[in-house]
């Protein structure tokens, strides 16, 4: 069989992937860089982000400010030597981004602008009009085609981290043209693949947030940590999921339930400004108030019955009307599109109805603030990875920034450690992927008589995790999801292809990719029955307080025979002692 | 079947869908498949149907369903679409005839080959080349609203390769660079912190770059994000000529 | 065991264009249509040369003028130069790109520049032909 190799491969083309291997490509000419991604790079969920990234520039701001935002967004959770890194290398990281042609939008003098976002008390937003994901892959991934060094596999399925001698080698990779699985080796492995949102069943997320990277590091043994926090973003189409970017209400966009009331300033969220007052929309307040509060507000709300009811579940309304029509087509003409697109309705002149809908995962592969994770020679960085940055709550335009930031950082450790690693067993990585390929032509190619669908399995996986594990969680809840996994994991052996075709086969790379969702499902569901307390966007209607006497720690699954194992792992705290998270006041 | 069977008695519509499985066929087919039909669909959700509940093997590409990846491009009816953009309640109750992008090659059923066009992309320098080096350290270049403006729309390109499907001159000469490319190339030279106009004029400014257009036009109608290619290539045609002029009438002036 | 293994190579289709390609969709028939147009412009170009020509014989040329066959290529020619100079001037907003500031000065404005520059222009032309 042949291999490819590659001095460091980077598993995932979105943001973090292309900043590691332009970071590659940039300090270590010398060195070759592999791509390896399921999907053309500019196809990745990263375009998907509208509204923005932030970075202290402006002189009102302060790096202390941006910390202490990000921690106590995070309740408490978020490591706080990594939330200081992040935070310092945050501006430089996007100056350089811009350096490299991402077109951010601007101030009148030229330079860039901010826009205040949900939970930070100081606008520092930069933002490419509401596109600002889809600006930044394309400036990422147009840069990367300079390197000569950046080897693209365009439209290969990793589907096993090779681990030989105690560190990993590279991965066994689906090339999906041909059908024939091959080793890739690196002396270092970088996970970008983002995050898994499609395992349950009304997200923003595209159909390829499965949770790959965190499933392969998961079956190495490598531990998946916090992963019982799940953001919810409180504004998505209902039914599509499709997401209407929290910018709409950093520009004054407000939320009104049945009543046409402002129901936020029920939920400690302070007091809600006039729409044409011109402080209003008020920073750290109301709509501009943490994501997971404004779901949890959702939920209330339609226990209260001041929810309007629709065919696709109960909906609120988002009122951006008053901005007027110039206002919108210049800071959120997306916004418009997709209203109009799939909904029928010009914003300029009716209310969005919108929902609380999964957006993105907190939790992920355990790394380091280097991104190095406990298996020698494999790295993690972006949505995939948890430092942990975002702890139980991650705050708008956070993760776009977190993407460069780490994605180089990982893709520097992953330098160092190549440079002092023992050559690659190419002989036994390469029986390795010949076993996988194996594997796979037994597992999916052979008739079986499987009575299980893929479609079938997906759907009662997905409506255990909203039923089970949605906002709000109890033990009965969470006990009948990790049953009802087990039950689908057992039965997802059953499943049977119609396609045994060994060109562009999607029903195969479909049917992996449902195995991820399970194994990512199964770590989900098991931390949050450990987790007997609320926090952040983990809530346990048996056990609604913080309590950081038994957990200010990270939990830890790994995978075991049965369930899997968890663990407890603390949080660093350096200069912000645990507080109560306020918002609305001042 | 259960799917469809069940649902007789509501509406359902028809898909005749290009099939073609190298190994198996020696030429494309068409298949027919009917799928409910519902008001709020797109031919993507059909299409997902399909091979959810009806065909497995029905194989095609799709990621955001949000019209911003620009993985689902299709023709739908003879006329390139995104499929996540494009609604059965347009076609209902006739049929609808898909089939995988004009002008490239088919890898299987509605997937292409789309080598060409991201070679094309390195070729034409699709990246930031700044005029003057700038340490991070000092921060960003300026750049004003107004100079924002003059490249924003050409930077809106998801590379969906539409344009190339609806371009006939394509069609006939693969070895045009192509509106997407051209619209690109177009971005980074009207971007004022870019100094690579020349640069990208070998590739551009050629016999395969803007002058094998013919203003056919059918890109920019086409394109599901208002990049107008086909303005960016007659745009550079104006360029192009009033550099060949300045060559010219003041060769002096040269590099 | 494996099924298909040994197909490492698959055989990707290549659809060949029709050489009716260009009535297959309404953009480009009169795509192709406008076209041909210019066969006309040109067409008329070189009437004007001819004519140019023969300033020196009137009557004999007048007599041709006349003739039915020049009377229909007139009548045809008029409705294909104006459609293909209303194309034309139509797309110019498409290559001229006029900025103020932020904005772009309105299509409409650029078109109905050269509408009335052309307007202009047959003005001057019939008046010093005519009068």
């Amino acid at each position: 069989m042949e291999h490819q190799s590659h001095d460091i491969l980077i598993v995932g083309g979105g943001g973090a992937g292309l900043r590691a291997a332009i970071a590659i490509g940039e300090e270590n000419p010398n060195l070759s860089v592999a791509v390896v991604s399921k999907i053309y790079p500019m196809r990745s969920h990263t375009v998907s982000a509208e509204g923005g990234a932030a970075a202290v520039i402006k002189p009102n701001d302060s790096l202390e400010d941006h910390c202490y935002d990000t921690i106590s967004g995070s309740d408490w959770l978020a490591d706080q030597d990594a939330v200081e890194l992040f935070v310092n290398e945050a501006p430089a990281e996007m100056v350089q981004l811009e350096h490299w042609g991402c077109p951010w939008s601007r101030e009148p003098d030229g330079s860039v602008a901010v826009r205040p976002f949900g939970g930070m008390k100081i606008e520092r937003t930069w933002f490419a009009a509401d596109k600002t994901g889809f600006h930044m892959l394309h400036s990422l991934f147009q840069t990367a085609l300079k390197f000569n060094n950046v080897t693209r596999y365009d439209e290969w399925f990793a589907t096993k981290l090779l681990v030989h001698d105690g560190r990993c080698q590279g991965v066994a990779a689906l090339e999906l043209r041909t059908g024939q699985i091959r080793a890739i080796a690196g002396k270092g492995t970088i996970l970008c693949t983002g995050g898994a949102g499609r395992i349950f069943p009304f997200t923003t997320n595209a159909a390829v947030k499965t949770g790959d990277g965190m499933a392969l590091a998961y079956r190495a043994g490598v531990p998946l940590k916090d992963m019982e926090f799940v953001q919810y973003h409180p504004t998505g189409l209902p039914g599509t999921g499709i997401l209407i970017t929290e910018a709409s209400r950093g520009e004054g966009g407000i939320l009104i339930n049945s009543q046409g009331y402002r129901y936020l300033q029920d939920y400690d969220l302070g007091e809600p400004l006039d729409v044409n007052d011109p402080s209003h929309p008020r920073k750290r307040t109301m709509e501009l108030g943490p994501r997971d509060r404004l779901s949890q507000a959702f939920v209330q709300e339609r226990k209260k019955g001041e929810t309007i009811e629709g065919p696709y579940g109960d909906y609120v309304h988002l009122d951006v009307r008053h901005m007027g029509e110039k206002k919108i087509d210049k800071k959120i003409p997306f916004v418009r599109e997709l209203c109009r697109n799939y909904v029928g309705i010009d914003p300029v002149h009716e209310l969005i109805p919108v929902r609380p809908v999964v957006h993105y995962v907190m939790g992920g592969v355990h790394t380091n603030i280097e991104g190095e994770t406990p298996l020698p020679g494999l790295f993690a960085a972006g949505e995939c990875a948890c430092v942990s940055i975002n702890g139980a709550n991650r705050l708008g335009s956070n993760s776009l920034t977190e993407l460069l930031v780490f994605g180089a950082r990982a893709a520097r450790a992953a330098v160092r450690f190549g440079a002092q690693a023992a050559d690659i067993a190419v002989e036994e990585i390469t029986a390795l992927a010949e076993q996988e390929q194996q594997r796979i032509r037994e597992r999916f190619f052979q008739p079986q008589g499987g009575t299980e669908t893929i479609a079938g399995l997906r759907t009662e996986l997905t409506s255990t995790m909203e039923s089970g594990a949605g906002i709000y969680r109890s033990e009965e809840s969470l006990r009948a999801s990790c049953d009802k996994i087990r039950e689908l994991k057992q039965r997802s052996g059953q499943i049977e292809l119609a396609d045994h075709s060994l060109t562009f086969n999607t029903e195969l790379t479909t049917a992996l990719e449902l195995e991820y969702m399970l194994d990512v499902a199964e770590a989900l569901v098991h931390s949050a029955l450990a987790r007997t307390e609320s926090r952040g966007s983990h809530q346990r209607t048996d056990y609604p307080e913080r309590d950081d006497q038994q957990f200010l720690k990270h939990s830890l699954a790994f995978q075991s025979d049965g369930d899997p194992r968890i663990e407890y792992l603390d949080v660093a705290i350096t200069r912000w002692p645990p507080g109560e998270r306020v918002y609305g006041s001042k | 079947m259960a799917a469809s069977e069940s649902a007789q008695s509501a509406a359902t519509i028809t898909l005749e869908v290009f099939r073609y499985r190298p190994g198996q066929d020696d030429e494309p087919t068409f298949q027919r498949y009917d799928v409910p039909y519902q008001e709020d669909w797109v031919v993507l959700d059909a299409l997902n149907h399909v091979k959810d509940h009806i065909d497995g093997t029905l194989t095609y590409r799709w990621s955001c369903r949000m019209g911003v990846c620009g993985s689902c491009g299709m023709m739908v009816n003879g006329d390139p679409k995104l499929t996540c953009a494009a609604f059965l309640r347009d076609y209902y109750p006739d049929a609808i005839r898909i089939e995988p992008l004009n002008y490239f090659p088919v890898i299987r059923d509605l997937v292409i080959n789309m080598d060409d066009f991201l070679d094309k992309m390195s070729e034409v320098k699709t990246w930031l080349i700044p005029k003057e080096e700038k340490p991070v350290s000092e921060g960003e270049y300026l750049q004003t609203p107004a100079e924002l403006a003059h490249y924003k729309q050409f930077s809106m390109c998801i590379n969906c390769m539409l344009c190339y499907a609806a371009c006939p001159v394509y069609g006939q000469h693969p070895n045009f660079i192509g509106p997407a490319a051209i619209a690109l190339a177009q971005r980074y030279n009207l971007d004022s912190r870019d100094g690579a106009a020349d640069d990208r004029a070998d590739a551009i400014f050629s016999h395969e770059g803007i002058w094998e257009c013919t203003f056919v036009g059918d890109c920019t109608r086409v394109c599901p994000k208002k990049v107008d290619p086909a303005g960016a290539i007659q745009q550079a045609k104006v360029e192009a000529t009033k550099d060949w002029f300045r060559s010219v009438l003041v060769p002096w002036g040269n590099k | 065991m494996s099924v298909d293994a040994i197909e490492t190579k698959s055989k990707e289709y290549i659809r060949p264009m029709p050489a009716n390609w260009w009535m297959t969709k309404k953009t480009y028939v009169s795509f192709i249509v406008r076209e041909l147009t210019c066969i006309f412009v040109g067409g008329y170009a070189l009437f004007l040369l001819v004519l140019a020509a023969r300033l020196e014989e009137p009557e004999a040329f007048a007599a041709w003028l006349n003739s039915p066959l020049l009377i229909i290529l007139q009548i045809v020619a008029l409705p294909m130069v104006l459609y293909h100079s209303i194309t034309w001037i139509n797309l110019t907003p498409k290559v001229m790109v006029v900025w103020r500031g932020e904005e772009r000065v309105s299509p409409l404005v650029i078109a109905g520049a050269n509408y009335v520059a052309w307007a202009i222009l047959s003005i001057a032309i019939f008046y010093l032909v005519c009068i």
